[in-house]
């Protein structure tokens, strides 16, 4: 995983919780950072934008979706996940 | 309505309820903004000067219209009013239904919290609902060929936005739905309030609607029914050649009469009748005899005879057949009266707001109440045999009226009338 990576995806995130950068960690969860159900579907998006990749993501059940959103180390993993996988 | 007179011989012009034991309905505040202003007082300024918001239009591709020109609110800044997320949420007819209804509730004085805002609803109206974000988002598809597209489109384009968001900011848990009749949506809407409150169903109603329609797709609709003024809107006048779109919002909050009192809130006109109508007979070209209905309905819904009624605010949309249409279910509606009638159009200051048009001429009819001041038909140039009614022309009067109408017909042939009183 390329720092880069983790970078732009915390600073998609802090914009979208109002945050500063370095007020997000990998433990931190969409929930405790206020991200709500809209929030997060407006996160994804903005990481396929960033990215240019699709995120596998239904937000009728996150929880089956082939992204794990639990907190922001698995969001990073799995958008990096899907970098490699486009680039392959 | 008659006032009443009580036992003790005195004249009440004020009880709780209609002879019918249907209860009385006040407007204790009123927002707006529009081609003409920001907010109500720059508007009723702009009705008493005879002033013009029709302008060249100003938004990406307008070089590619036919028609030019609107009445534009050139200088609304989202983030004057709203943060961040509450922008990238709400399309352009949301943004405009919020300000206006805190204007509305500001001026009213009304806190929702508790039982209140169990009790209380919105109804609001809407042609098109979130045009622009359409617009955007057809151009970000097909033209520029992306493949996805932000997930706010559904909630920001979606007719009952502006209701639902001003349902949230105030806590209104009661009745809360829009309506879309096209340019009888608002009457519609706030026909329904009134009717809510009258029946009981709610204490407080906020009402009115908005419109947002100037973008390239909503223009370039609206040339093609080839209806659409290239310099200037005239209703009534010989040489009308069309009508001229408009945007913005009005937003009203109607009351229970005792709900009002025991607030001691500023009563601006008292709303007595409503009626609609529908013609049933062509998508596009109005009916005389449905106008008429609605017209009439009105008048028997609030006990008002047509002598009573001073001042009709006209749909008056400066098309050929529309006004001539109008002028002839008047006429028809007062029979000898309709000579002593003042009847004025306000579409040729803030253009056609389409679904949002009537919230914006309630004002008009407000200030004919309680200022006593008539908004003129201004671009009057020239008499048509087929509008000899009295219309105000060019310049605002000074008259005294006791009760008046404000009217709107809808494409489709869908017709809404409201009749308020002077309190």
């Amino acid at each position: 995983m390329t720092n880069d990576t983790r970078s732009r995806i915390r600073s998609i995130i802090a914009e979208q919780a109002m945050l500063e950068p370095d007020q997000i960690t990998d433990a931190s969860t969409p929930g405790e950072l206020g991200i709500d159900s809209l929030g997060l579907v407006e996160t994804i998006f903005a990481i396929e934008e960033e990215f240019d990749i699709t995120v596998p993501f239904n937000a009728n059940e996150p929880e089956k979706s082939d992204f794990d959103i639990t907190n922001m180390g698995t969001i990073i993993a799995a958008v990096d996940r899907l970098i490699t996988e486009k680039a392959a | 309505m008659s006032p009443k007179k009580a036992k003790d011989g005195k004249v009440s012009t004020f009880e709780a309820t209609t002879r019918e034991g249907l209860r009385r309905v006040v407007i204790t505040g009123a927002g707006t903004i529009n081609a003409l202003g920001h907010d109500v007082a720059s508007t009723l300024a702009a009705f008493r000067e005879g002033r013009s918001g029709i302008s060249q239009l100003d938004f990406r591709d307008v070089d590619r219209l036919s028609i030019q020109i609107g009445a534009q609110v050139h200088d609304w800044k989202p983030e004057d009013y709203f943060n961040r997320q509450q922008i990238l949420l709400y399309d352009k007819f949301t943004q405009f239904t919020l300000l206006a209804a805190k204007q509305a509730v500001a001026q009213a004085g009304l806190n929702f919290a508790g039982k209140l805002g169990l009790n209380s609803g919105v109804v609001l109206g809407t042609a098109a609902g979130g045009m622009n974000t359409w617009d955007e988002n057809y151009r970000t598809v097909y033209e520029e060929g992306k493949n996805r597209v932000h997930p706010f489109v559904v909630p920001k384009l979606m007719n009952n936005a502006a209701a639902s968001h001003v349902s949230m900011e105030y806590g209104l848990r009661g009745p809360a739905f829009t309506v879309a009749t096209a340019c009888a949506s608002s009457n519609h809407a706030m026909g329904l309030a009134f009717q809510m409150v009258r029946s009981g169903a709610a204490k407080v109603m906020l009402t009115g609607g908005s419109e947002a329609m100037l973008c390239f797709g909503g223009v370039k609709a609206w040339e093609g029914l080839r209806v659409m003024s290239k310099d200037a809107c005239r209703p009534f006048s010989a040489n009308r050649n069309g009508m001229v779109q408009g945007e913005g919002a009005g937003v009203f909050v109607f009351e229970d009469y005792e709900n009002a009192r025991a607030r001691g809130a500023e009563i601006l006109a008292e709303v007595v009748g409503f009626a609609m109508s529908s013609d049933a007979q062509d998508i596009v070209m109005p009916s005389a005899q449905g106008a008429e209905r609605a017209i009439r309905g009105a008048m028997q819904d609030a006990g008002l005879n047509p002598e009573d009624i001073g001042y009709i605010n006209a749909h008056g949309t400066g098309t050929a057949a529309n006004d001539k249409t109008e002028c002839a279910a008047v006429a028809h509606a007062f029979g000898h009266h309709a000579d002593r009638l003042m009847i004025s159009s306000t579409k040729s200051m803030h253009g056609h707001l389409i679904g949002g048009t009537g919230a914006v001429e309630m004002l008009a009819c407000i200030m004919a109440l309680r200022d006593g001041v008539i908004a003129p038909t201004i671009g009057y140039e020239e008499p048509d045999p087929e509008c000899a009614l009295d219309v105000v022309p060019n310049v605002a009067r000074e008259a005294r009226v006791d009760a008046v109408l404000s009217n709107a017909f809808a494409f489709g042939g869908l017709n809404a009338v409201i009749a308020l009183r002077r309190v």
